[in-house]
């Protein structure tokens, strides 16, 4: 079972380099290439699946070309499984196999460098998230990196993914070589990449700065790809730009896989050595809510689709930080359950913002009003993702914000509960307002702002003509992702489950063990005592109420006008975040300053704490 | 070791982004995002650096000779690979926005905002 680890990363590798080699042979005939890139998805996706069925009972590792570590020495690479990140990966490949069935009929015309860098891509983030090693964890984060960026610039003929590309190629990429500095002053200190070398090196002295410096310097790149505050900006222009079924991955897995990278980081090497728990919670927390806010009233205030949707995945990044940054078993555990909620819906969302692209030409909400009546099955779906992501039971996403919040309150910090709930209201009305303004006509028809019209009016060309209807291929993989939410949702023991991996991810010493000793060790301890994980009611009526919010505040929104009191409050552009918007400039130049000036105050905040 | 090949890190990184953030040219942008890189080789090679050692060469010398980390110039090696990817990568960009928007000035392309 070990020796079948390597395959996740080198079938798709393997079939990207396959197809760049059949398109001599095969250049008019893309069918095969979708064909090939598909079933490589989906075979991959098997395969963890497999894996992550595999982990229940104990951590696999599996050491390149054999180098197997002696006397507690790694001198080689390894991939280190166990169940949260071998799920995460079967995500990313579940949600890669949705998006190239998508794209089965949603490009009229594809060049072949698409399936080749979507299993890039692919291969990248599975690599990501199982790889034990920290020079490694930055080779395959620039994998994805370059793969994404590329795929970005999809459409290099247009003005949009060029600025776009640019401005996420130039943020990440400074975000990386942050986090490489870290890398290689912790290799300083310790000798060592191996997480688990790293972590047991440091582990049992007093934190020095140098240990600090490489924390803050390595979290950088991961905070960036995670899109937290005040490192997001990147983002936005990024999914506003991308081919929408790239979008799903960006949006589902990728800002996702940043904040996974900030969890195995601390709890694989810097957790037991750095001690400070109270201190990188209040910074994590800060930075978490901090994110969720901006995000939410961003999203709110968004008329473009694909920007409305990115700015919901910048609430929902600053959720799941929330979680991981409570350093508890609970709170983790509702992090991946959520993660996998929101994957999954988000990218049902995105697939219908792709459907009515390919249909009615737009993604603009205010020219779109009513006009996706003809569009009934997507309407329904979209209306039924919209609702999940604002927390209706029983889709899987309001048991992660139960139990974040729940491990809030049993660390007496009961304004999680409230920070989610609010949040994921605005979020969820502001998604609500779509479906029900463009899927059903309801409310008064929005008037035109301008400056969203010029925006709206390069929207793309993704799609030649306007279709007359919507193929199969294209609406099966959103009802399929949704229905998945909602099993995921009903699967009995789910707490249970995701609680045993989140205790074995967190438990280090037993990490170690595995990777260093090649110890079995069948049951972790937890580092704080494992939480009550059964569905309360407190957690259903929580998640019904988000979602009744949403709906009032989405038919407020739709319906403003008619209220005199929001009239006045509510004008768009005047509103409370008008003058936000300037900040969100589009000019690479600003975005790199706020990354150094995030950089300076999380530096400034751990080094005052942790002296 | 010497504290100072960890200034000149600092520094190089310091010009690199102030470079990044004022620069009204996308190739010179780029060339900034080579320069902040370039004080990564540099921190490696001086992580791994041992006074009076040799290469990690052990053909023709006694095997418990005193070398510098070969394992650093690997990281530095696969670090130069990836900055020939990104720079590429991010050089076709600039080649493409200078055709589209007819301008190299990061304050120019305003086709995102908001």
């Amino acid at each position: 079972m070990d020796s079948l680890l390597p395959l996740a990363v080198a079938i798709p590798l393997l079939g990207a380099a396959g197809i760049s080699a059949l398109t001599p042979l095969f250049g008019n005939r893309r069918r095969v290439l979708d064909a090939v890139a598909i079933l490589t998805a989906a075979a991959v996706t098997g395969l963890l699946v497999t894996i992550m069925l595999s982990t229940a009972d104990g951590q696999r590792v599996y050491w390149f070309a054999g180098f197997t570590p002696s006397h507690g020495v790694a001198l080689g690479i390894d991939f280190a499984v166990d169940q949260l990140n071998s799920g995460l990966a079967a995500l990313t490949a579940t949600l890669v196999t949705a998006a190239l069935m998508f794209s089965w009929r949603y490009f009229e015309r594809v060049a072949s460098y698409y399936h080749a860098l979507m299993l890039v891509f692919l291969a990248g983030m599975v690599g990501f998230c199982l790889t034990g090693d920290v020079f490694n964890l930055f080779v395959w984060f620039e994998l994805m990196g370059v793969a994404a960026y590329a795929l970005t610039a999809y459409r290099p003929e247009e003005r949009g993914p060029i600025q776009g590309a640019l401005n996420f190629a130039i943020t990440n990429s400074v975000g990386a070589y942050f986090s490489l500095s870290g890398i290689g002053l912790i290799y300083g200190r310790t000798g060592a990449l191996n997480m688990a070398q790293i972590g047991q090196a440091i582990t049992g002295h007093r934190p020095d700065g140098l240990v600090v410096v490489a924390f803050v310097l390595i979290l950088m790149g991961l905070l960036t790809k995670a899109s937290i505050v005040p490192f997001h900006f990147w983002l936005a222009d990024a999914h506003a730009v991308a081919p929408t079924p790239v979008c799903v991955l960006f949006s589902g897995v990728m800002v996702e896989l940043g904040l996974y990278g900030i969890a195995r980081v601390y709890w694989s090497m810097f957790g037991a050595g750095l001690g400070h728990q109270g201190a990188i919670t209040a910074v994590l927390l800060a930075l978490g809510t901090a994110t969720a806010v901006v995000g939410a009233l961003f999203c709110f205030r968004q008329r473009h689709l694909k920007r409305l949707l990115a700015f919901s995945t910048i609430n929902h990044a600053g959720l799941f930080l929330i979680g991981i940054a409570l350093l508890t078993p609970l709170g983790l555990t509702g992090a991946a359950v959520y993660v996998i909620g929101h994957g999954l819906v988000k990218a049902a969302l995105f697939l219908c913002v792709g459907i009515v692209l390919h249909r009615l030409r737009s993604v603009n909400e205010t020219t779109l009003h009513g006009r996706g009546r003809r569009l009934p099955v997507t309407g329904v779906v979209f209306g039924l993702a919209a609702l999940a992501l604002a927390d209706l039971p029983p889709f899987a996403l309001y048991l992660g914000a139960g139990w974040i919040g729940q491990s809030g309150d049993a660390r007496e910090l009961p304004w999680i509960t409230a920070v989610i709930v609010t949040t994921s209201v605005l979020v969820g009305a502001a998604v609500l307002r779509v479906a029900g303004g463009v899927f059903y006509g309801l409310g008064d028809p929005p008037s035109e702002e301008p400056a969203m019209a010029e925006e709206a009016s390069e929207e793309s060309s993704e799609t030649d003509t306007a279709k007359s209807r919507t193929p199969l291929s294209m609406i099966v993989p959103p009802i399929a992702l949704v229905a998945l939410a909602l099993a995921v949702g009903l699967l009995p023991h789910l707490g249970e489950l995701a609680q045993d991996g989140a205790v074995r991810f967190q438990d280090q010493a037993a990490y170690n063990a595995t990777v260093l000793a090649g110890a079995h060790i069948a049951h972790p301890t937890a580092l704080l005592g494992p939480e009550d994980t059964s569905v309360t009611t407190t957690d259903v009526v929580t998640g019904v109420g988000t979602a009744v919010a949403s709906l009032v505040l989405a038919l407020m929104a739709l319906y403003w006008r008619r209220l005199p009191v929001l009239r006045r409050g509510f004008e768009p552009g005047t509103g409370l975040v008008g003058p936000i918007r300037r900040f969100q400039s589009g000019v690479v130049n600003d975005y790199v300053t706020w990354m150094v000036v995030g950089l300076a105050c999380i530096g400034g905040a751990l080094a005052f704490a942790i002296r | 070791m010497s504290i100072f090949p960890f200034i000149v890190v600092a520094w190089v990184l310091a010009v690199g982004l102030y470079g990044i953030i004022t620069s009204r040219h996308l190739v010179h942008q780029i060339v900034c995002l080579i320069v902040v890189q370039s004080s990564t080789y540099i921190l490696l090679l001086g992580v791994g650096y041992r006074t009076g050692a040799v290469a990690p060469y052990f053909y023709d010398i006694p095997p418990n000779t005193p070398a510098v980390d070969p394992v650093v110039q690997a990281l530095a090696l696969t670090d130069v690979v990836v900055e020939a990817a990104v720079t590429a990568l991010l050089l076709a960009f600039a080649v493409q926005a200078h055709k589209r928007f007819g301008t190299l000035d990061p304050e120019e392309l305003r086709q995102l905002q908001g």
